[in-house]
């Protein structure tokens, strides 16, 4: 082994520029290979940081309007969800499906501690909706049990509007067991959110049963939310909701067939989807670099193609003294391998340092789009995985490049090779 | 040794040329010859199929008792690397091998291990005065110092037969006579049969037996 590095070194040491500079074309491609990546990771995980917040098994479902005339009803009436709904999704027809039902009801109020008041929306929820929605508490509890039972009049507040009414520089957490005047009822904090800053409506939640008693909303609901398992692919999932619609609808006097009486937003699917873009997109990227990259093996591949022909008269000698065909190209392969392999590492090496630059600058950078605030490049580095692959994609690169050379260099008859000049 | 029965050989460039036209000649162990003949006569190609570099297109090559024929190139140099050494006009030393990486050399083929090889090259420097030539690259060495460097690269792996071709046609007179004798004396002390192709008739008149081909014939043995 010592030996075959040891040639391959006094073969390299006499075109030391004409190997650096097509080196330079392999580092160049791993570069662009993982900075491409390290980006494309970046997006990724920006994305899924801000779509990410609901858990990916469940389904939000709300009504909307009649698309069609039906049972001697008017097309384009409005579908307002009720509690039958909530018993028949919880009930036999969904059985083995569906796990935990939790609904909403709620209305725009304005929240008053003394002189101060913010305008929000009062969302009534179940104990469940937390781990549904992944809302993100940060102090005290969500709404349990008992608050349901007794129609405590208890709030969940965002940080926001905590600061809005408290001061800007108030303890988030001396502010919890305080009590805020809402609807001119007296509620107290017992938990506090962070602030969605993708929307900015001041969402802040109450138990159900409170909600809906005091401001007397009878059998409506806002949406309903459910958990439930055993829909592994799209199809499933689409037949599942079909047949739900078909259900529900009917209890509303909708056509079975109406696509827009009640609305399903699936986020299972939504996020298998999401998952096959990021899948696209990082094929995409590999693409792109592995064709970067493919400028360097031709280049490697070029001056191994010139190597062997300089070297034909020496691999004849060596042919005649007794090296087999195999000794020949195992030597050019080694030799196109190590080329690619040292200047490849160079080329990652670098392509890791500007991802970690990119996340040191571009990485914390949080830029408003349309009022909204958004990290366009989140943590946008590759792991091991991809250095592993890489190197493993070098070393088949390598090989390749010096594949043809050496084909070449074994193909010569030791005749003509030692005559060669 | 050598068993050559009938070797034909055309090459096909262009039109057809009937090199050798039935070749049969026997070489015994520890013989001393010299293969003499005007260029173009066929010589150079007759030790090239002694030397398993070149392939020949009927009869029959024994060497050491072994059919040489239809080998793959695999199996050719292995032949090449155990049975025979090379001496050539041009040396044919690697260049940026240091006389002793070049000695060493048939034995990397053979697997020998690092140490062992570099130990047995430099005792065969040793033999042909070159000891101190060891570390010296072939262009700073002087031509007859070459070729004996070329002479303990053909002897280190102990062949059956050496194949020279014009040994001395790159050497001075004074050195030609040197190099003769040293080859001379590895025949009569190693008993190493030894083929030289010459058309320098200075150079025949010293082997024990001359062989001239003409025109694709062996004439006079």
């Amino acid at each position: 082994m010592k030996d075959l590095f040891v040639e391959i070194w006094e073969s390299v040491r006499r075109n030391k520029l004409r190997t650096c500079l097509t080196g330079l074309a392999v580092s160049w491609g791993i570069f662009m290979l993982i900075v491409l990546l390290g980006a494309g990771n970046g997006l990724l995980n920006a994305f899924s940081e801000q779509g990410g917040t609901f858990a990916t098994n469940s389904m939000m479902v709300g009504g909307g309007w009649t698309s069609k005339p039906y049972d001697g009803l008017a097309q384009g009436r409005r579908i307002v969800l009720d509690d039958k709904d909530i018993e028949v999704t919880r009930g036999k027809n969904f059985k083995g499906i569906v796990d935990k039902v939790a609904s909403t009801v709620g209305a725009s109020d304005t929240v008053v501690l003394g002189t101060k008041h913010v305008r929000g929306y009062i969302e009534g929820n179940f104990p469940a909706r937390m781990e549904m929605e992944k809302i993100p508490l940060t102090h005290g509890r969500f709404i349990n049990d008992k608050d349901i039972t007794d129609q405590r009049k208890v709030v969940v507040l965002p940080d926001n509007m905590i600061r809005i009414l408290f001061g800007e520089k108030v303890d988030l957490a001396s502010v919890i067991g305080k009590r805020v005047k809402i609807n001119n009822l007296q509620f107290q904090i017992v938990g506090i959110v962070r602030a969605n800053e993708m929307q900015d409506n001041n969402l802040f939640y109450a138990p159900y049963t409170t909600v809906k008693t005091i401001y007397a909303k009878g059998k409506e609901i806002d949406d309903l939310t459910f958990t439930f398992h055993g829909l592994e692919t799209e199809e499933e999932n689409e037949a599942f909701e079909k047949n739900f619609k078909a259900i529900i609808n009917k209890l509303h006097r909708a056509a079975p067939d109406d696509e827009s009486a009640i609305w399903i937003w699936n986020r299972f699917t939504q996020n298998m989807q999401m998952n096959k873009a990021s899948g696209i997109l990082t094929i995409a990227l590999w693409v792109l670099g592995i064709f970067t990259l493919l400028g360097g093996i031709v280049g490697v591949s070029n001056i191994m193609l010139i190597t062997v022909k300089e070297r034909t008269h020496e691999f004849g000698i060596r042919k005649a003294i007794g090296a087999a065909p195999g000794d020949i190209s195992k030597l050019i392969i080694t030799e196109s391998i190590v080329i690619t392999a040292f200047f490849g590492y160079i080329g990652m090496v670098l392509g890791m340092v500007a991802c970690e630059i990119l996340d040191a600058t571009a990485g914390h950078n949080v830029t408003e789009v349309m009022g909204m605030q958004m990290q366009l490049l989140k943590n946008p580095t590759v792991g091991v995985d991809v250095a592993l692959e890489a190197t493993l994609l070098l070393i088949i690169a390598g090989t390749i490049a010096g594949f043809f050379p050496a084909r070449k260099a074994t193909k010569v008859r030791p005749i003509e090779a030692l005559n060669a000049n | 040794m050598i068993e050559l029965k009938d070797i034909n050989k055309t090459y096909n460039n262009g039109q057809p040329l009937h090199v050798l036209k039935g070749i049969d000649l026997n070489i015994e162990q520890g013989e001393f010859v010299s293969i003499m003949g005007a260029s173009g006569s066929g010589k150079s190609t007759l030790l090239n199929i002694l030397g398993i570099l070149d392939n020949y297109d009927s009869g029959t090559y024994h060497l050491n008792g072994t059919l040489i024929k239809n080998l793959t190139e695999k199996q050719a140099a292995a032949y090449r690397n155990r049975m025979i050494g090379f001496i050539f006009q041009s040396f044919n030393l690697i260049s940026f091998k240091t006389a002793v990486e070049n000695v060493e050399l048939p034995l990397f083929y053979q697997g020998v291990p690092r140490r062992k090889r570099h130990e047995l090259a430099m005792q065969y420097l040793e033999k042909l005065g070159l000891r101190d030539w060891a570390q010296h690259y072939p262009n700073e060495m002087s031509g007859g110092q070459k070729q004996r460097v070329a002479i303990a690269r053909a002897l280190i792996t102990h062949p059956q037969i050496i194949l020279a071709d014009e040994p001395t046609g790159a050497l001075d007179s004074k050195t030609s006579k040197e190099v003769m004798a040293l080859l001379k004396e590895l025949n009569r002390t190693e008993k190493i049969t030894m083929v030289i192709v010459t058309h320098d008739s200075g150079v025949a008149a010293q082997t024990d037996r001359r062989i001239h081909i003409s025109d694709g014939l062996i004439v006079n043995d």
